[in-house]
């Protein structure tokens, strides 16, 4: 049967089992819409801003580890989703975003709302198409979503051109596709497995160190049986977090920047660090020339480029991490005969763990007065569902949800990692809800990255998407501010948001519900509540306003130069 | 170190553009980079000479691989490969220094291909080396013009690129 482009972009959704798309109209994709109209199979939701469902797309990815599905006009619409997309690039989230374009006469012609949104999305996407004739569409879009899905995941931006929406054509959906420039190698070689699994039975100070690739390589499993079995310490970075359960005694928790200092000095001490889905980022390694001075490095990655660009490995195995860890639990389990060896052999490091875990734990001073931030982010655990879906904003509140929520599970901590993108939280929570419509979304935010996105509350009422919004005020761009104080000797230029807002009231005129608190012994009540209410509820709480995140490698030291208190 | 990269890429719209936004995004450096279809249709090749150590040049040749529209990667790098270039160069050439001019064309295998009283214009091709060195000579001469192709290269034996 013949179609036009607009039905056949719609039919190709539909083949590649989205149900839900964020999508913002405009001129050149009035057409898609209009299609759309009487297109039962997907549910259209529609933000108040392309950036924030360009971040719901991200959130419902993260949340599902399906595709995330955005869809924007040309021109002002494209550039609007730039943010997200270069959020989801850093941080490897499968996404497709379908931009409409100005028709394909008009290219290059600086004709209305035209933007070469491909060219300023080459360096943050991992590929992008312009289709410029509707026979083309079918194939392109299976290109998109398996690129996008397959190896490191990542985002793909299609743009479509308004005259190639309304051309006609048989569809006709391709069973299989073929690109012989894109092989990803996903089964780790076997004789490298060996290896690893012998160079880790000859180590004395092991460390795992998980990053995201775990998560999204759906191997916390794999992984979880793998330390278990050979007891081994397991960090993980603010991406790995959830993939390796934090109530586990193996675990260190998160390493890096505003890690614990056991993973840090663990990370500082070890003779052979497991590096799995990570990418030694300079957030986790600080100083790169004293990171791990007695470690043998093995590094598992999907993606041959993350080896050896930051740090030297000594043992690199490329390929899916499910696989290659699948591999090493059989590869070790034949190795029975060294375990007791072995756990001998390390005995003395785990004691050497502890001792720096009961040194210095994460910890806050409590107080009667004010509300510790810290103290809100263990209520929040303590009273939330065991599967409820963190989504952070970016700042202060991030690294204490990393530090205080304990993570036991994957896929329940959605945070802006790579980019580091304020305004991400609000928009992925709503993602995440419309994918899990009866599980609790929680999204944490700053005073300040919470109105960044703050229209979307609009959405959540509209949707019905019950998402609990947990403003910690401090009144502070409070991130930056505590790099003013310790290093820029408290001179707070521009970080205090002078203009305190009626958060409460902010709710009511979107008509959701409000809460907000500055005493203490309200917490947990407020907490109730908001959890209890059926609809999206902000419940704020005025924070210690100059409290730290703590402890803290300052920009450029060594991780075993941590501020313990300052 | 200078290395030599032949890259066998989709001849797609962009393809150009995304290989010189990843050398400008990383901080690669390109000394030359040429671009042309070969024998098979829907495929071009890119010659590309970059400088780095050897882990530069490991990240360089990893990142081409990972685009998409990248079929194969070829480090030359070991006098594995032959390379040529050509030059076109435009002399001031007058009285005394007009026999000059001609000895070192004659001596380098050169050729004429523009003349006027004042100049010659000179093609000249060969190993990049010796583009550079036939320069050389030239340059006090009054060297007034030059363009140069940048290299290109091609595997050394009788095994094409597929093996
Ligand atoms: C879009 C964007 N702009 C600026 C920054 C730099 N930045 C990082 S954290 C931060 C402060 C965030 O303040 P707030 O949202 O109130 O969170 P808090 O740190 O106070 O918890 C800023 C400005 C950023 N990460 N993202
Ligand atoms: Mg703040």
């Amino acid at each position: 049967m013949k179609m036009n482009g607009a039905r056949i972009l719609l039919e190709c959704l539909k083949r590649e089992g989205v149900d839900t798309v964020f999508g913002y109209p405009g001129g050149t994709v009035i057409n898609l819409y209009d299609e759309l109209f009487n297109f039962k199979d997907i549910r259209h939701i529609l933000p108040r801003h392309e950036q924030a469902g360009t971040h719901a797309a991200d959130g419902y990815a993260r949340a599902t580890g399906k595709v995330g599905v955005a869809i924007a006009t040309s021109g002002p619409g494209a550039t609007n989703t730039v943010t997200g997309i270069a959020t989801a690039y850093m941080d490897s989230i499968p996404m497709v975003i379908i931009t409409g374009q100005v028709p394909t006469a008009l290219i290059g012609n600086d004709a209305f709302q035209e933007v070469d949104i491909i060219g300023i999305t080459r360096p943050c996407t991992k590929h992008n198409f312009l289709i410029k004739d509707v026979n083309d569409i079918a194939t392109i879009m299976k290109k998109a979503f398996y690129i996008a899905r397959s190896g490191r995941p990542g985002p793909v931006l299609v743009d479509l051109p308004k005259d190639v929406q309304i051309a006609q054509t048989e569809f006709v959906y391709p069973e299989t596709i073929e690109i012989r420039g894109y092989k990803p190698n996903l089964t780790g070689h076997p004789r490298q497995v060996e290896k690893a699994v012998a160079m880790l039975l000859a180590a004395h100070r092991p460390v795992v160190y998980v990053g995201g690739g775990v998560v999204l390589g759906n191997a916390s499993d794999e992984l979880t049986t793998l330390a278990r079995m050979l007891s081994l310490p397991v960090t993980t970075t603010l991406m790995g977090l959830g993939a390796f359960p934090e109530n586990d005694p193996l675990s260190l928790g998160m390493l890096g920047m505003h890690g614990a200092y056991c993973a840090n000095m663990a990370m500082t001490h070890s003779d052979l660090i497991v590096a799995v889905g990570a990418r030694f980022d300079d957030r986790v390694t600080g100083k790169i020339a004293t990171f791990a001075p007695h470690a043998k490095i093995i590094h598992i990655d999907v993606d041959p480029t993350s080896i050896k660009k930051n740090v030297r490995v000594d043992l690199p195995i490329v390929g899916d991490v499910k696989d290659v860890l699948a591999k090493m639990i059989k590869q070790a389990d034949k190795s029975r005969d060294k375990a007791a060896d072995f756990a001998a052999a390390i005995a003395s490091w785990h004691e050497d763990i502890a001792g720096w875990k009961a040194k210095h734990p994460i910890a806050y001073k409590q107080s009667s007065t004010a509300i510790k931030p810290q103290f809100v982010i263990q209520k929040l655990r303590e009273l939330s569902d065991e599967d409820a879906i963190i989504a952070t904003d970016v700042g202060q509140h991030q690294m204490w949800t990393a530090q205080f929520f304990q993570f036991n599970r994957p896929r329940t901590l959605l945070s802006s990692g790579g980019l580091g993108t304020m305004g991400y939280g609000l928009p992925a929570a709503m993602g995440a809800q419309a994918a899990f419509p009866k599980r609790q979304v929680i999204t944490i935010c700053g005073d300040g990255g919470v109105q960044m996105n703050i229209q979307e509350l609009a959405t959540l009422v509209q949707n019905r998407l019950p998402v609990k919004i947990v403003i910690l005020n401090n009144n502070f761009l409070g991130m930056v501010r505590q790099w003013q104080e310790l290093f820029f000797d408290k001179r707070y230029s521009q970080t205090c948001m002078e203009l305190p807002i009626d958060f409460v009231k902010l709710a009511e005129a979107y008509g959701a519900k409000g809460f907000s608190t500055a005493k203490p012994g309200e917490v947990e009540k407020i907490i109730k509540q908001g959890f209890k209410h059926p609809g999206p509820v902000i419940m704020e709480f005025k924070i210690a306003r100059e409290e730290k995140v703590l402890p803290m490698v300052p920009a450029g030291a060594s991780l075993n130069e941590m501020v313990l208190n300052a | 170190m200078q290395h030599t990269i032949s890259v066998l890429v989709e001849n797609e719209f962009g393809v150009l553009a995304r290989v010189s936004s990843l050398f400008s995004g990383r901080g690669f450096n390109i000394d030359s980079l040429t671009v042309a279809p070969t024998n098979e249709e829907g495929l071009s090749r890119m010659t590309i000479v970059t400088r780095g150590d050897e882990n530069i040049l490991e990240q360089i040749t990893k990142q081409l691989n990972k685009l998409i529209d990248i079929i194969k990667v070829i480090d030359f790098t070991g006098g594995v490969a032959v390379e040529r270039e050509m030059a076109l160069v435009k002399v001031t050439a007058e009285d005394e220094s007009r026999a000059e001019v001609l000895r070192i064309v004659d001596i380098f295998r050169a050729k004429i291909i523009d003349v006027t009283p004042k100049s010659y214009t000179i093609e000249a091709t060969g190993s990049p080396q010796k583009i550079d060195a036939i320069l050389e000579l030239l340059r006090p001469l009054g060297l007034k013009e030059l363009v140069r192709t940048g290299a290109v290269a091609i595997g050394r034996g009788a095994k094409g690129w597929k093996g």
